[in-house]
């Protein structure tokens, strides 16, 4: 074996023991999807195309709740492009770290961006560049994951149990919110957090649709520019 | 039953649409970094990326749920300040939500 396929075996495991708790949230979330896409008609075959080809949780249960005939088939796609927007922020931020990945590779290694995919590759990119074997490791495995388990959940149907009881709902938060610690560099990242807590929370209750998460972002990232001054490196 | 195999082709089509709209959004952050140098400001705003969106994306479970789910984050958040591993942080969290709503949070 050469070297390289060595380091790319080894960094795709430690890509995929960082990432293997959240293949635990992803498949019964994405039951529930199926679950919910089934209730409105989708066959099996749907299910698995729409998790496979638009694969982000979020704006796929917006789109199901969107969902009747007949179809606002304009008034979908917007949206969804509205509520997954935040991911120009996230590939935006992540490509300063693809440094030393081929970059004919990156517009495949993007499509398989997730929050959760890439909330954990940032916080490893916080030690350095990340490597393919690294990447491919975290976000790869997840999408197949979110297809298979949505196709399961569409046969299953509605019999599905109610995630609340166990705490479900809360999982992908909780995630987040441990990732957004490691992110603390003091004062000035709780500014950020703070600004971009208080717009998301005006933002959730004042507008409709899933604006709230790019504007509360964007005016995040607004506050850490404007904390910044030119004399510092 | 829905059947296994149906595909209604308007169904396709938005399928289709959303699958690249979702793309667009993936691939245009790339596209938009493509030879810029990253210093000064600009680097202070994307280095703030992270824990900005992370922050707006829970804001609505976190703060605008309920005390069980405000609650839970204070707990959550103490697990990874204490450095626990992800996976206990987030059982944390789940046992948190559900025994603070079973005590009528």
């Amino acid at each position: 074996m050469t070297t390289a396929a060595k380091s790319f075996a080894s960094e795709f495991r430690a890509g995929f023991i960082d990432m293997a708790p959240m293949l635990l949230a992803y498949a019964p979330v994405a039951m529930l999807w199926g679950a919910s896409a089934a209730g409105k008609g989708f066959s099996v075959l749907e299910a698995f195309l729409m998790s496979a080809l638009v694969y982000a949780g979020a704006s796929q249960f917006v789109a199901i709740d969107m969902w009747r005939e007949p179809l606002p088939i304009v008034l979908m796609i917007v949206t969804i492009f509205i509520v997954n927007l935040r991911h120009m922020l996230y590939a935006a931020s992540i490509s300063r770290s693809m440094g030393e990945i081929k970059p004919s590779l990156h517009p495949f290694l993007i499509y398989v961006l997730t929050d959760e995919a890439w909330a954990i590759a940032e916080r490893r990119a916080l030690k350095g560049p990340l490597s393919l074997g690294y990447y491919v490791g975290v976000a790869v495995p997840l999408w197949p994951t979110w297809f298979i388990f949505s196709a399961i959940g569409a046969f299953v149907g509605k019999d599905l149990g109610d995630p609340v009881v166990i705490g479900l709902d809360f999982a992908f938060a909780a995630m987040f919110i441990s990732i957004l610690m490691g992110f603390w560099k003091g004062p000035r990242t709780g500014a950020v957090i703070a600004v971009s807590g208080a717009v998301a929370a005006l933002a959730k209750y004042f507008i409709a649709g899933g604006w709230y998460i790019l504007l509360g972002g964007l005016a995040g990232v607004a506050a850490a520019a404007a904390l910044h001054s030119e004399d510092e490196k | 039953m829905n059947g296994l195999f149906t595909l209604h082709w308007t169904w396709l089509l938005a399928i289709i649409g959303m699958g690249l709209a979702t793309y667009t959004t993936r691939i245009s952050g790339l596209l938009l970094m493509r030879g810029v140098v990253v210093e000064g400001r600009l680097k202070a705003a994307l280095d703030a990326v992270p824990p900005s969106v992370l922050m707006a994306v829970i804001t609505p479970t976190v703060l605008m749920t309920g005390k069980a789910e405000s609650l839970a984050a204070i707990a959550t958040a103490l697990a990874a300040f204490l450095r626990a591993p992800l996976l206990v942080t987030i059982l944390v969290g789940m046992v948190s939500v559900v025994g603070l709503r079973w005590l009528g949070f």
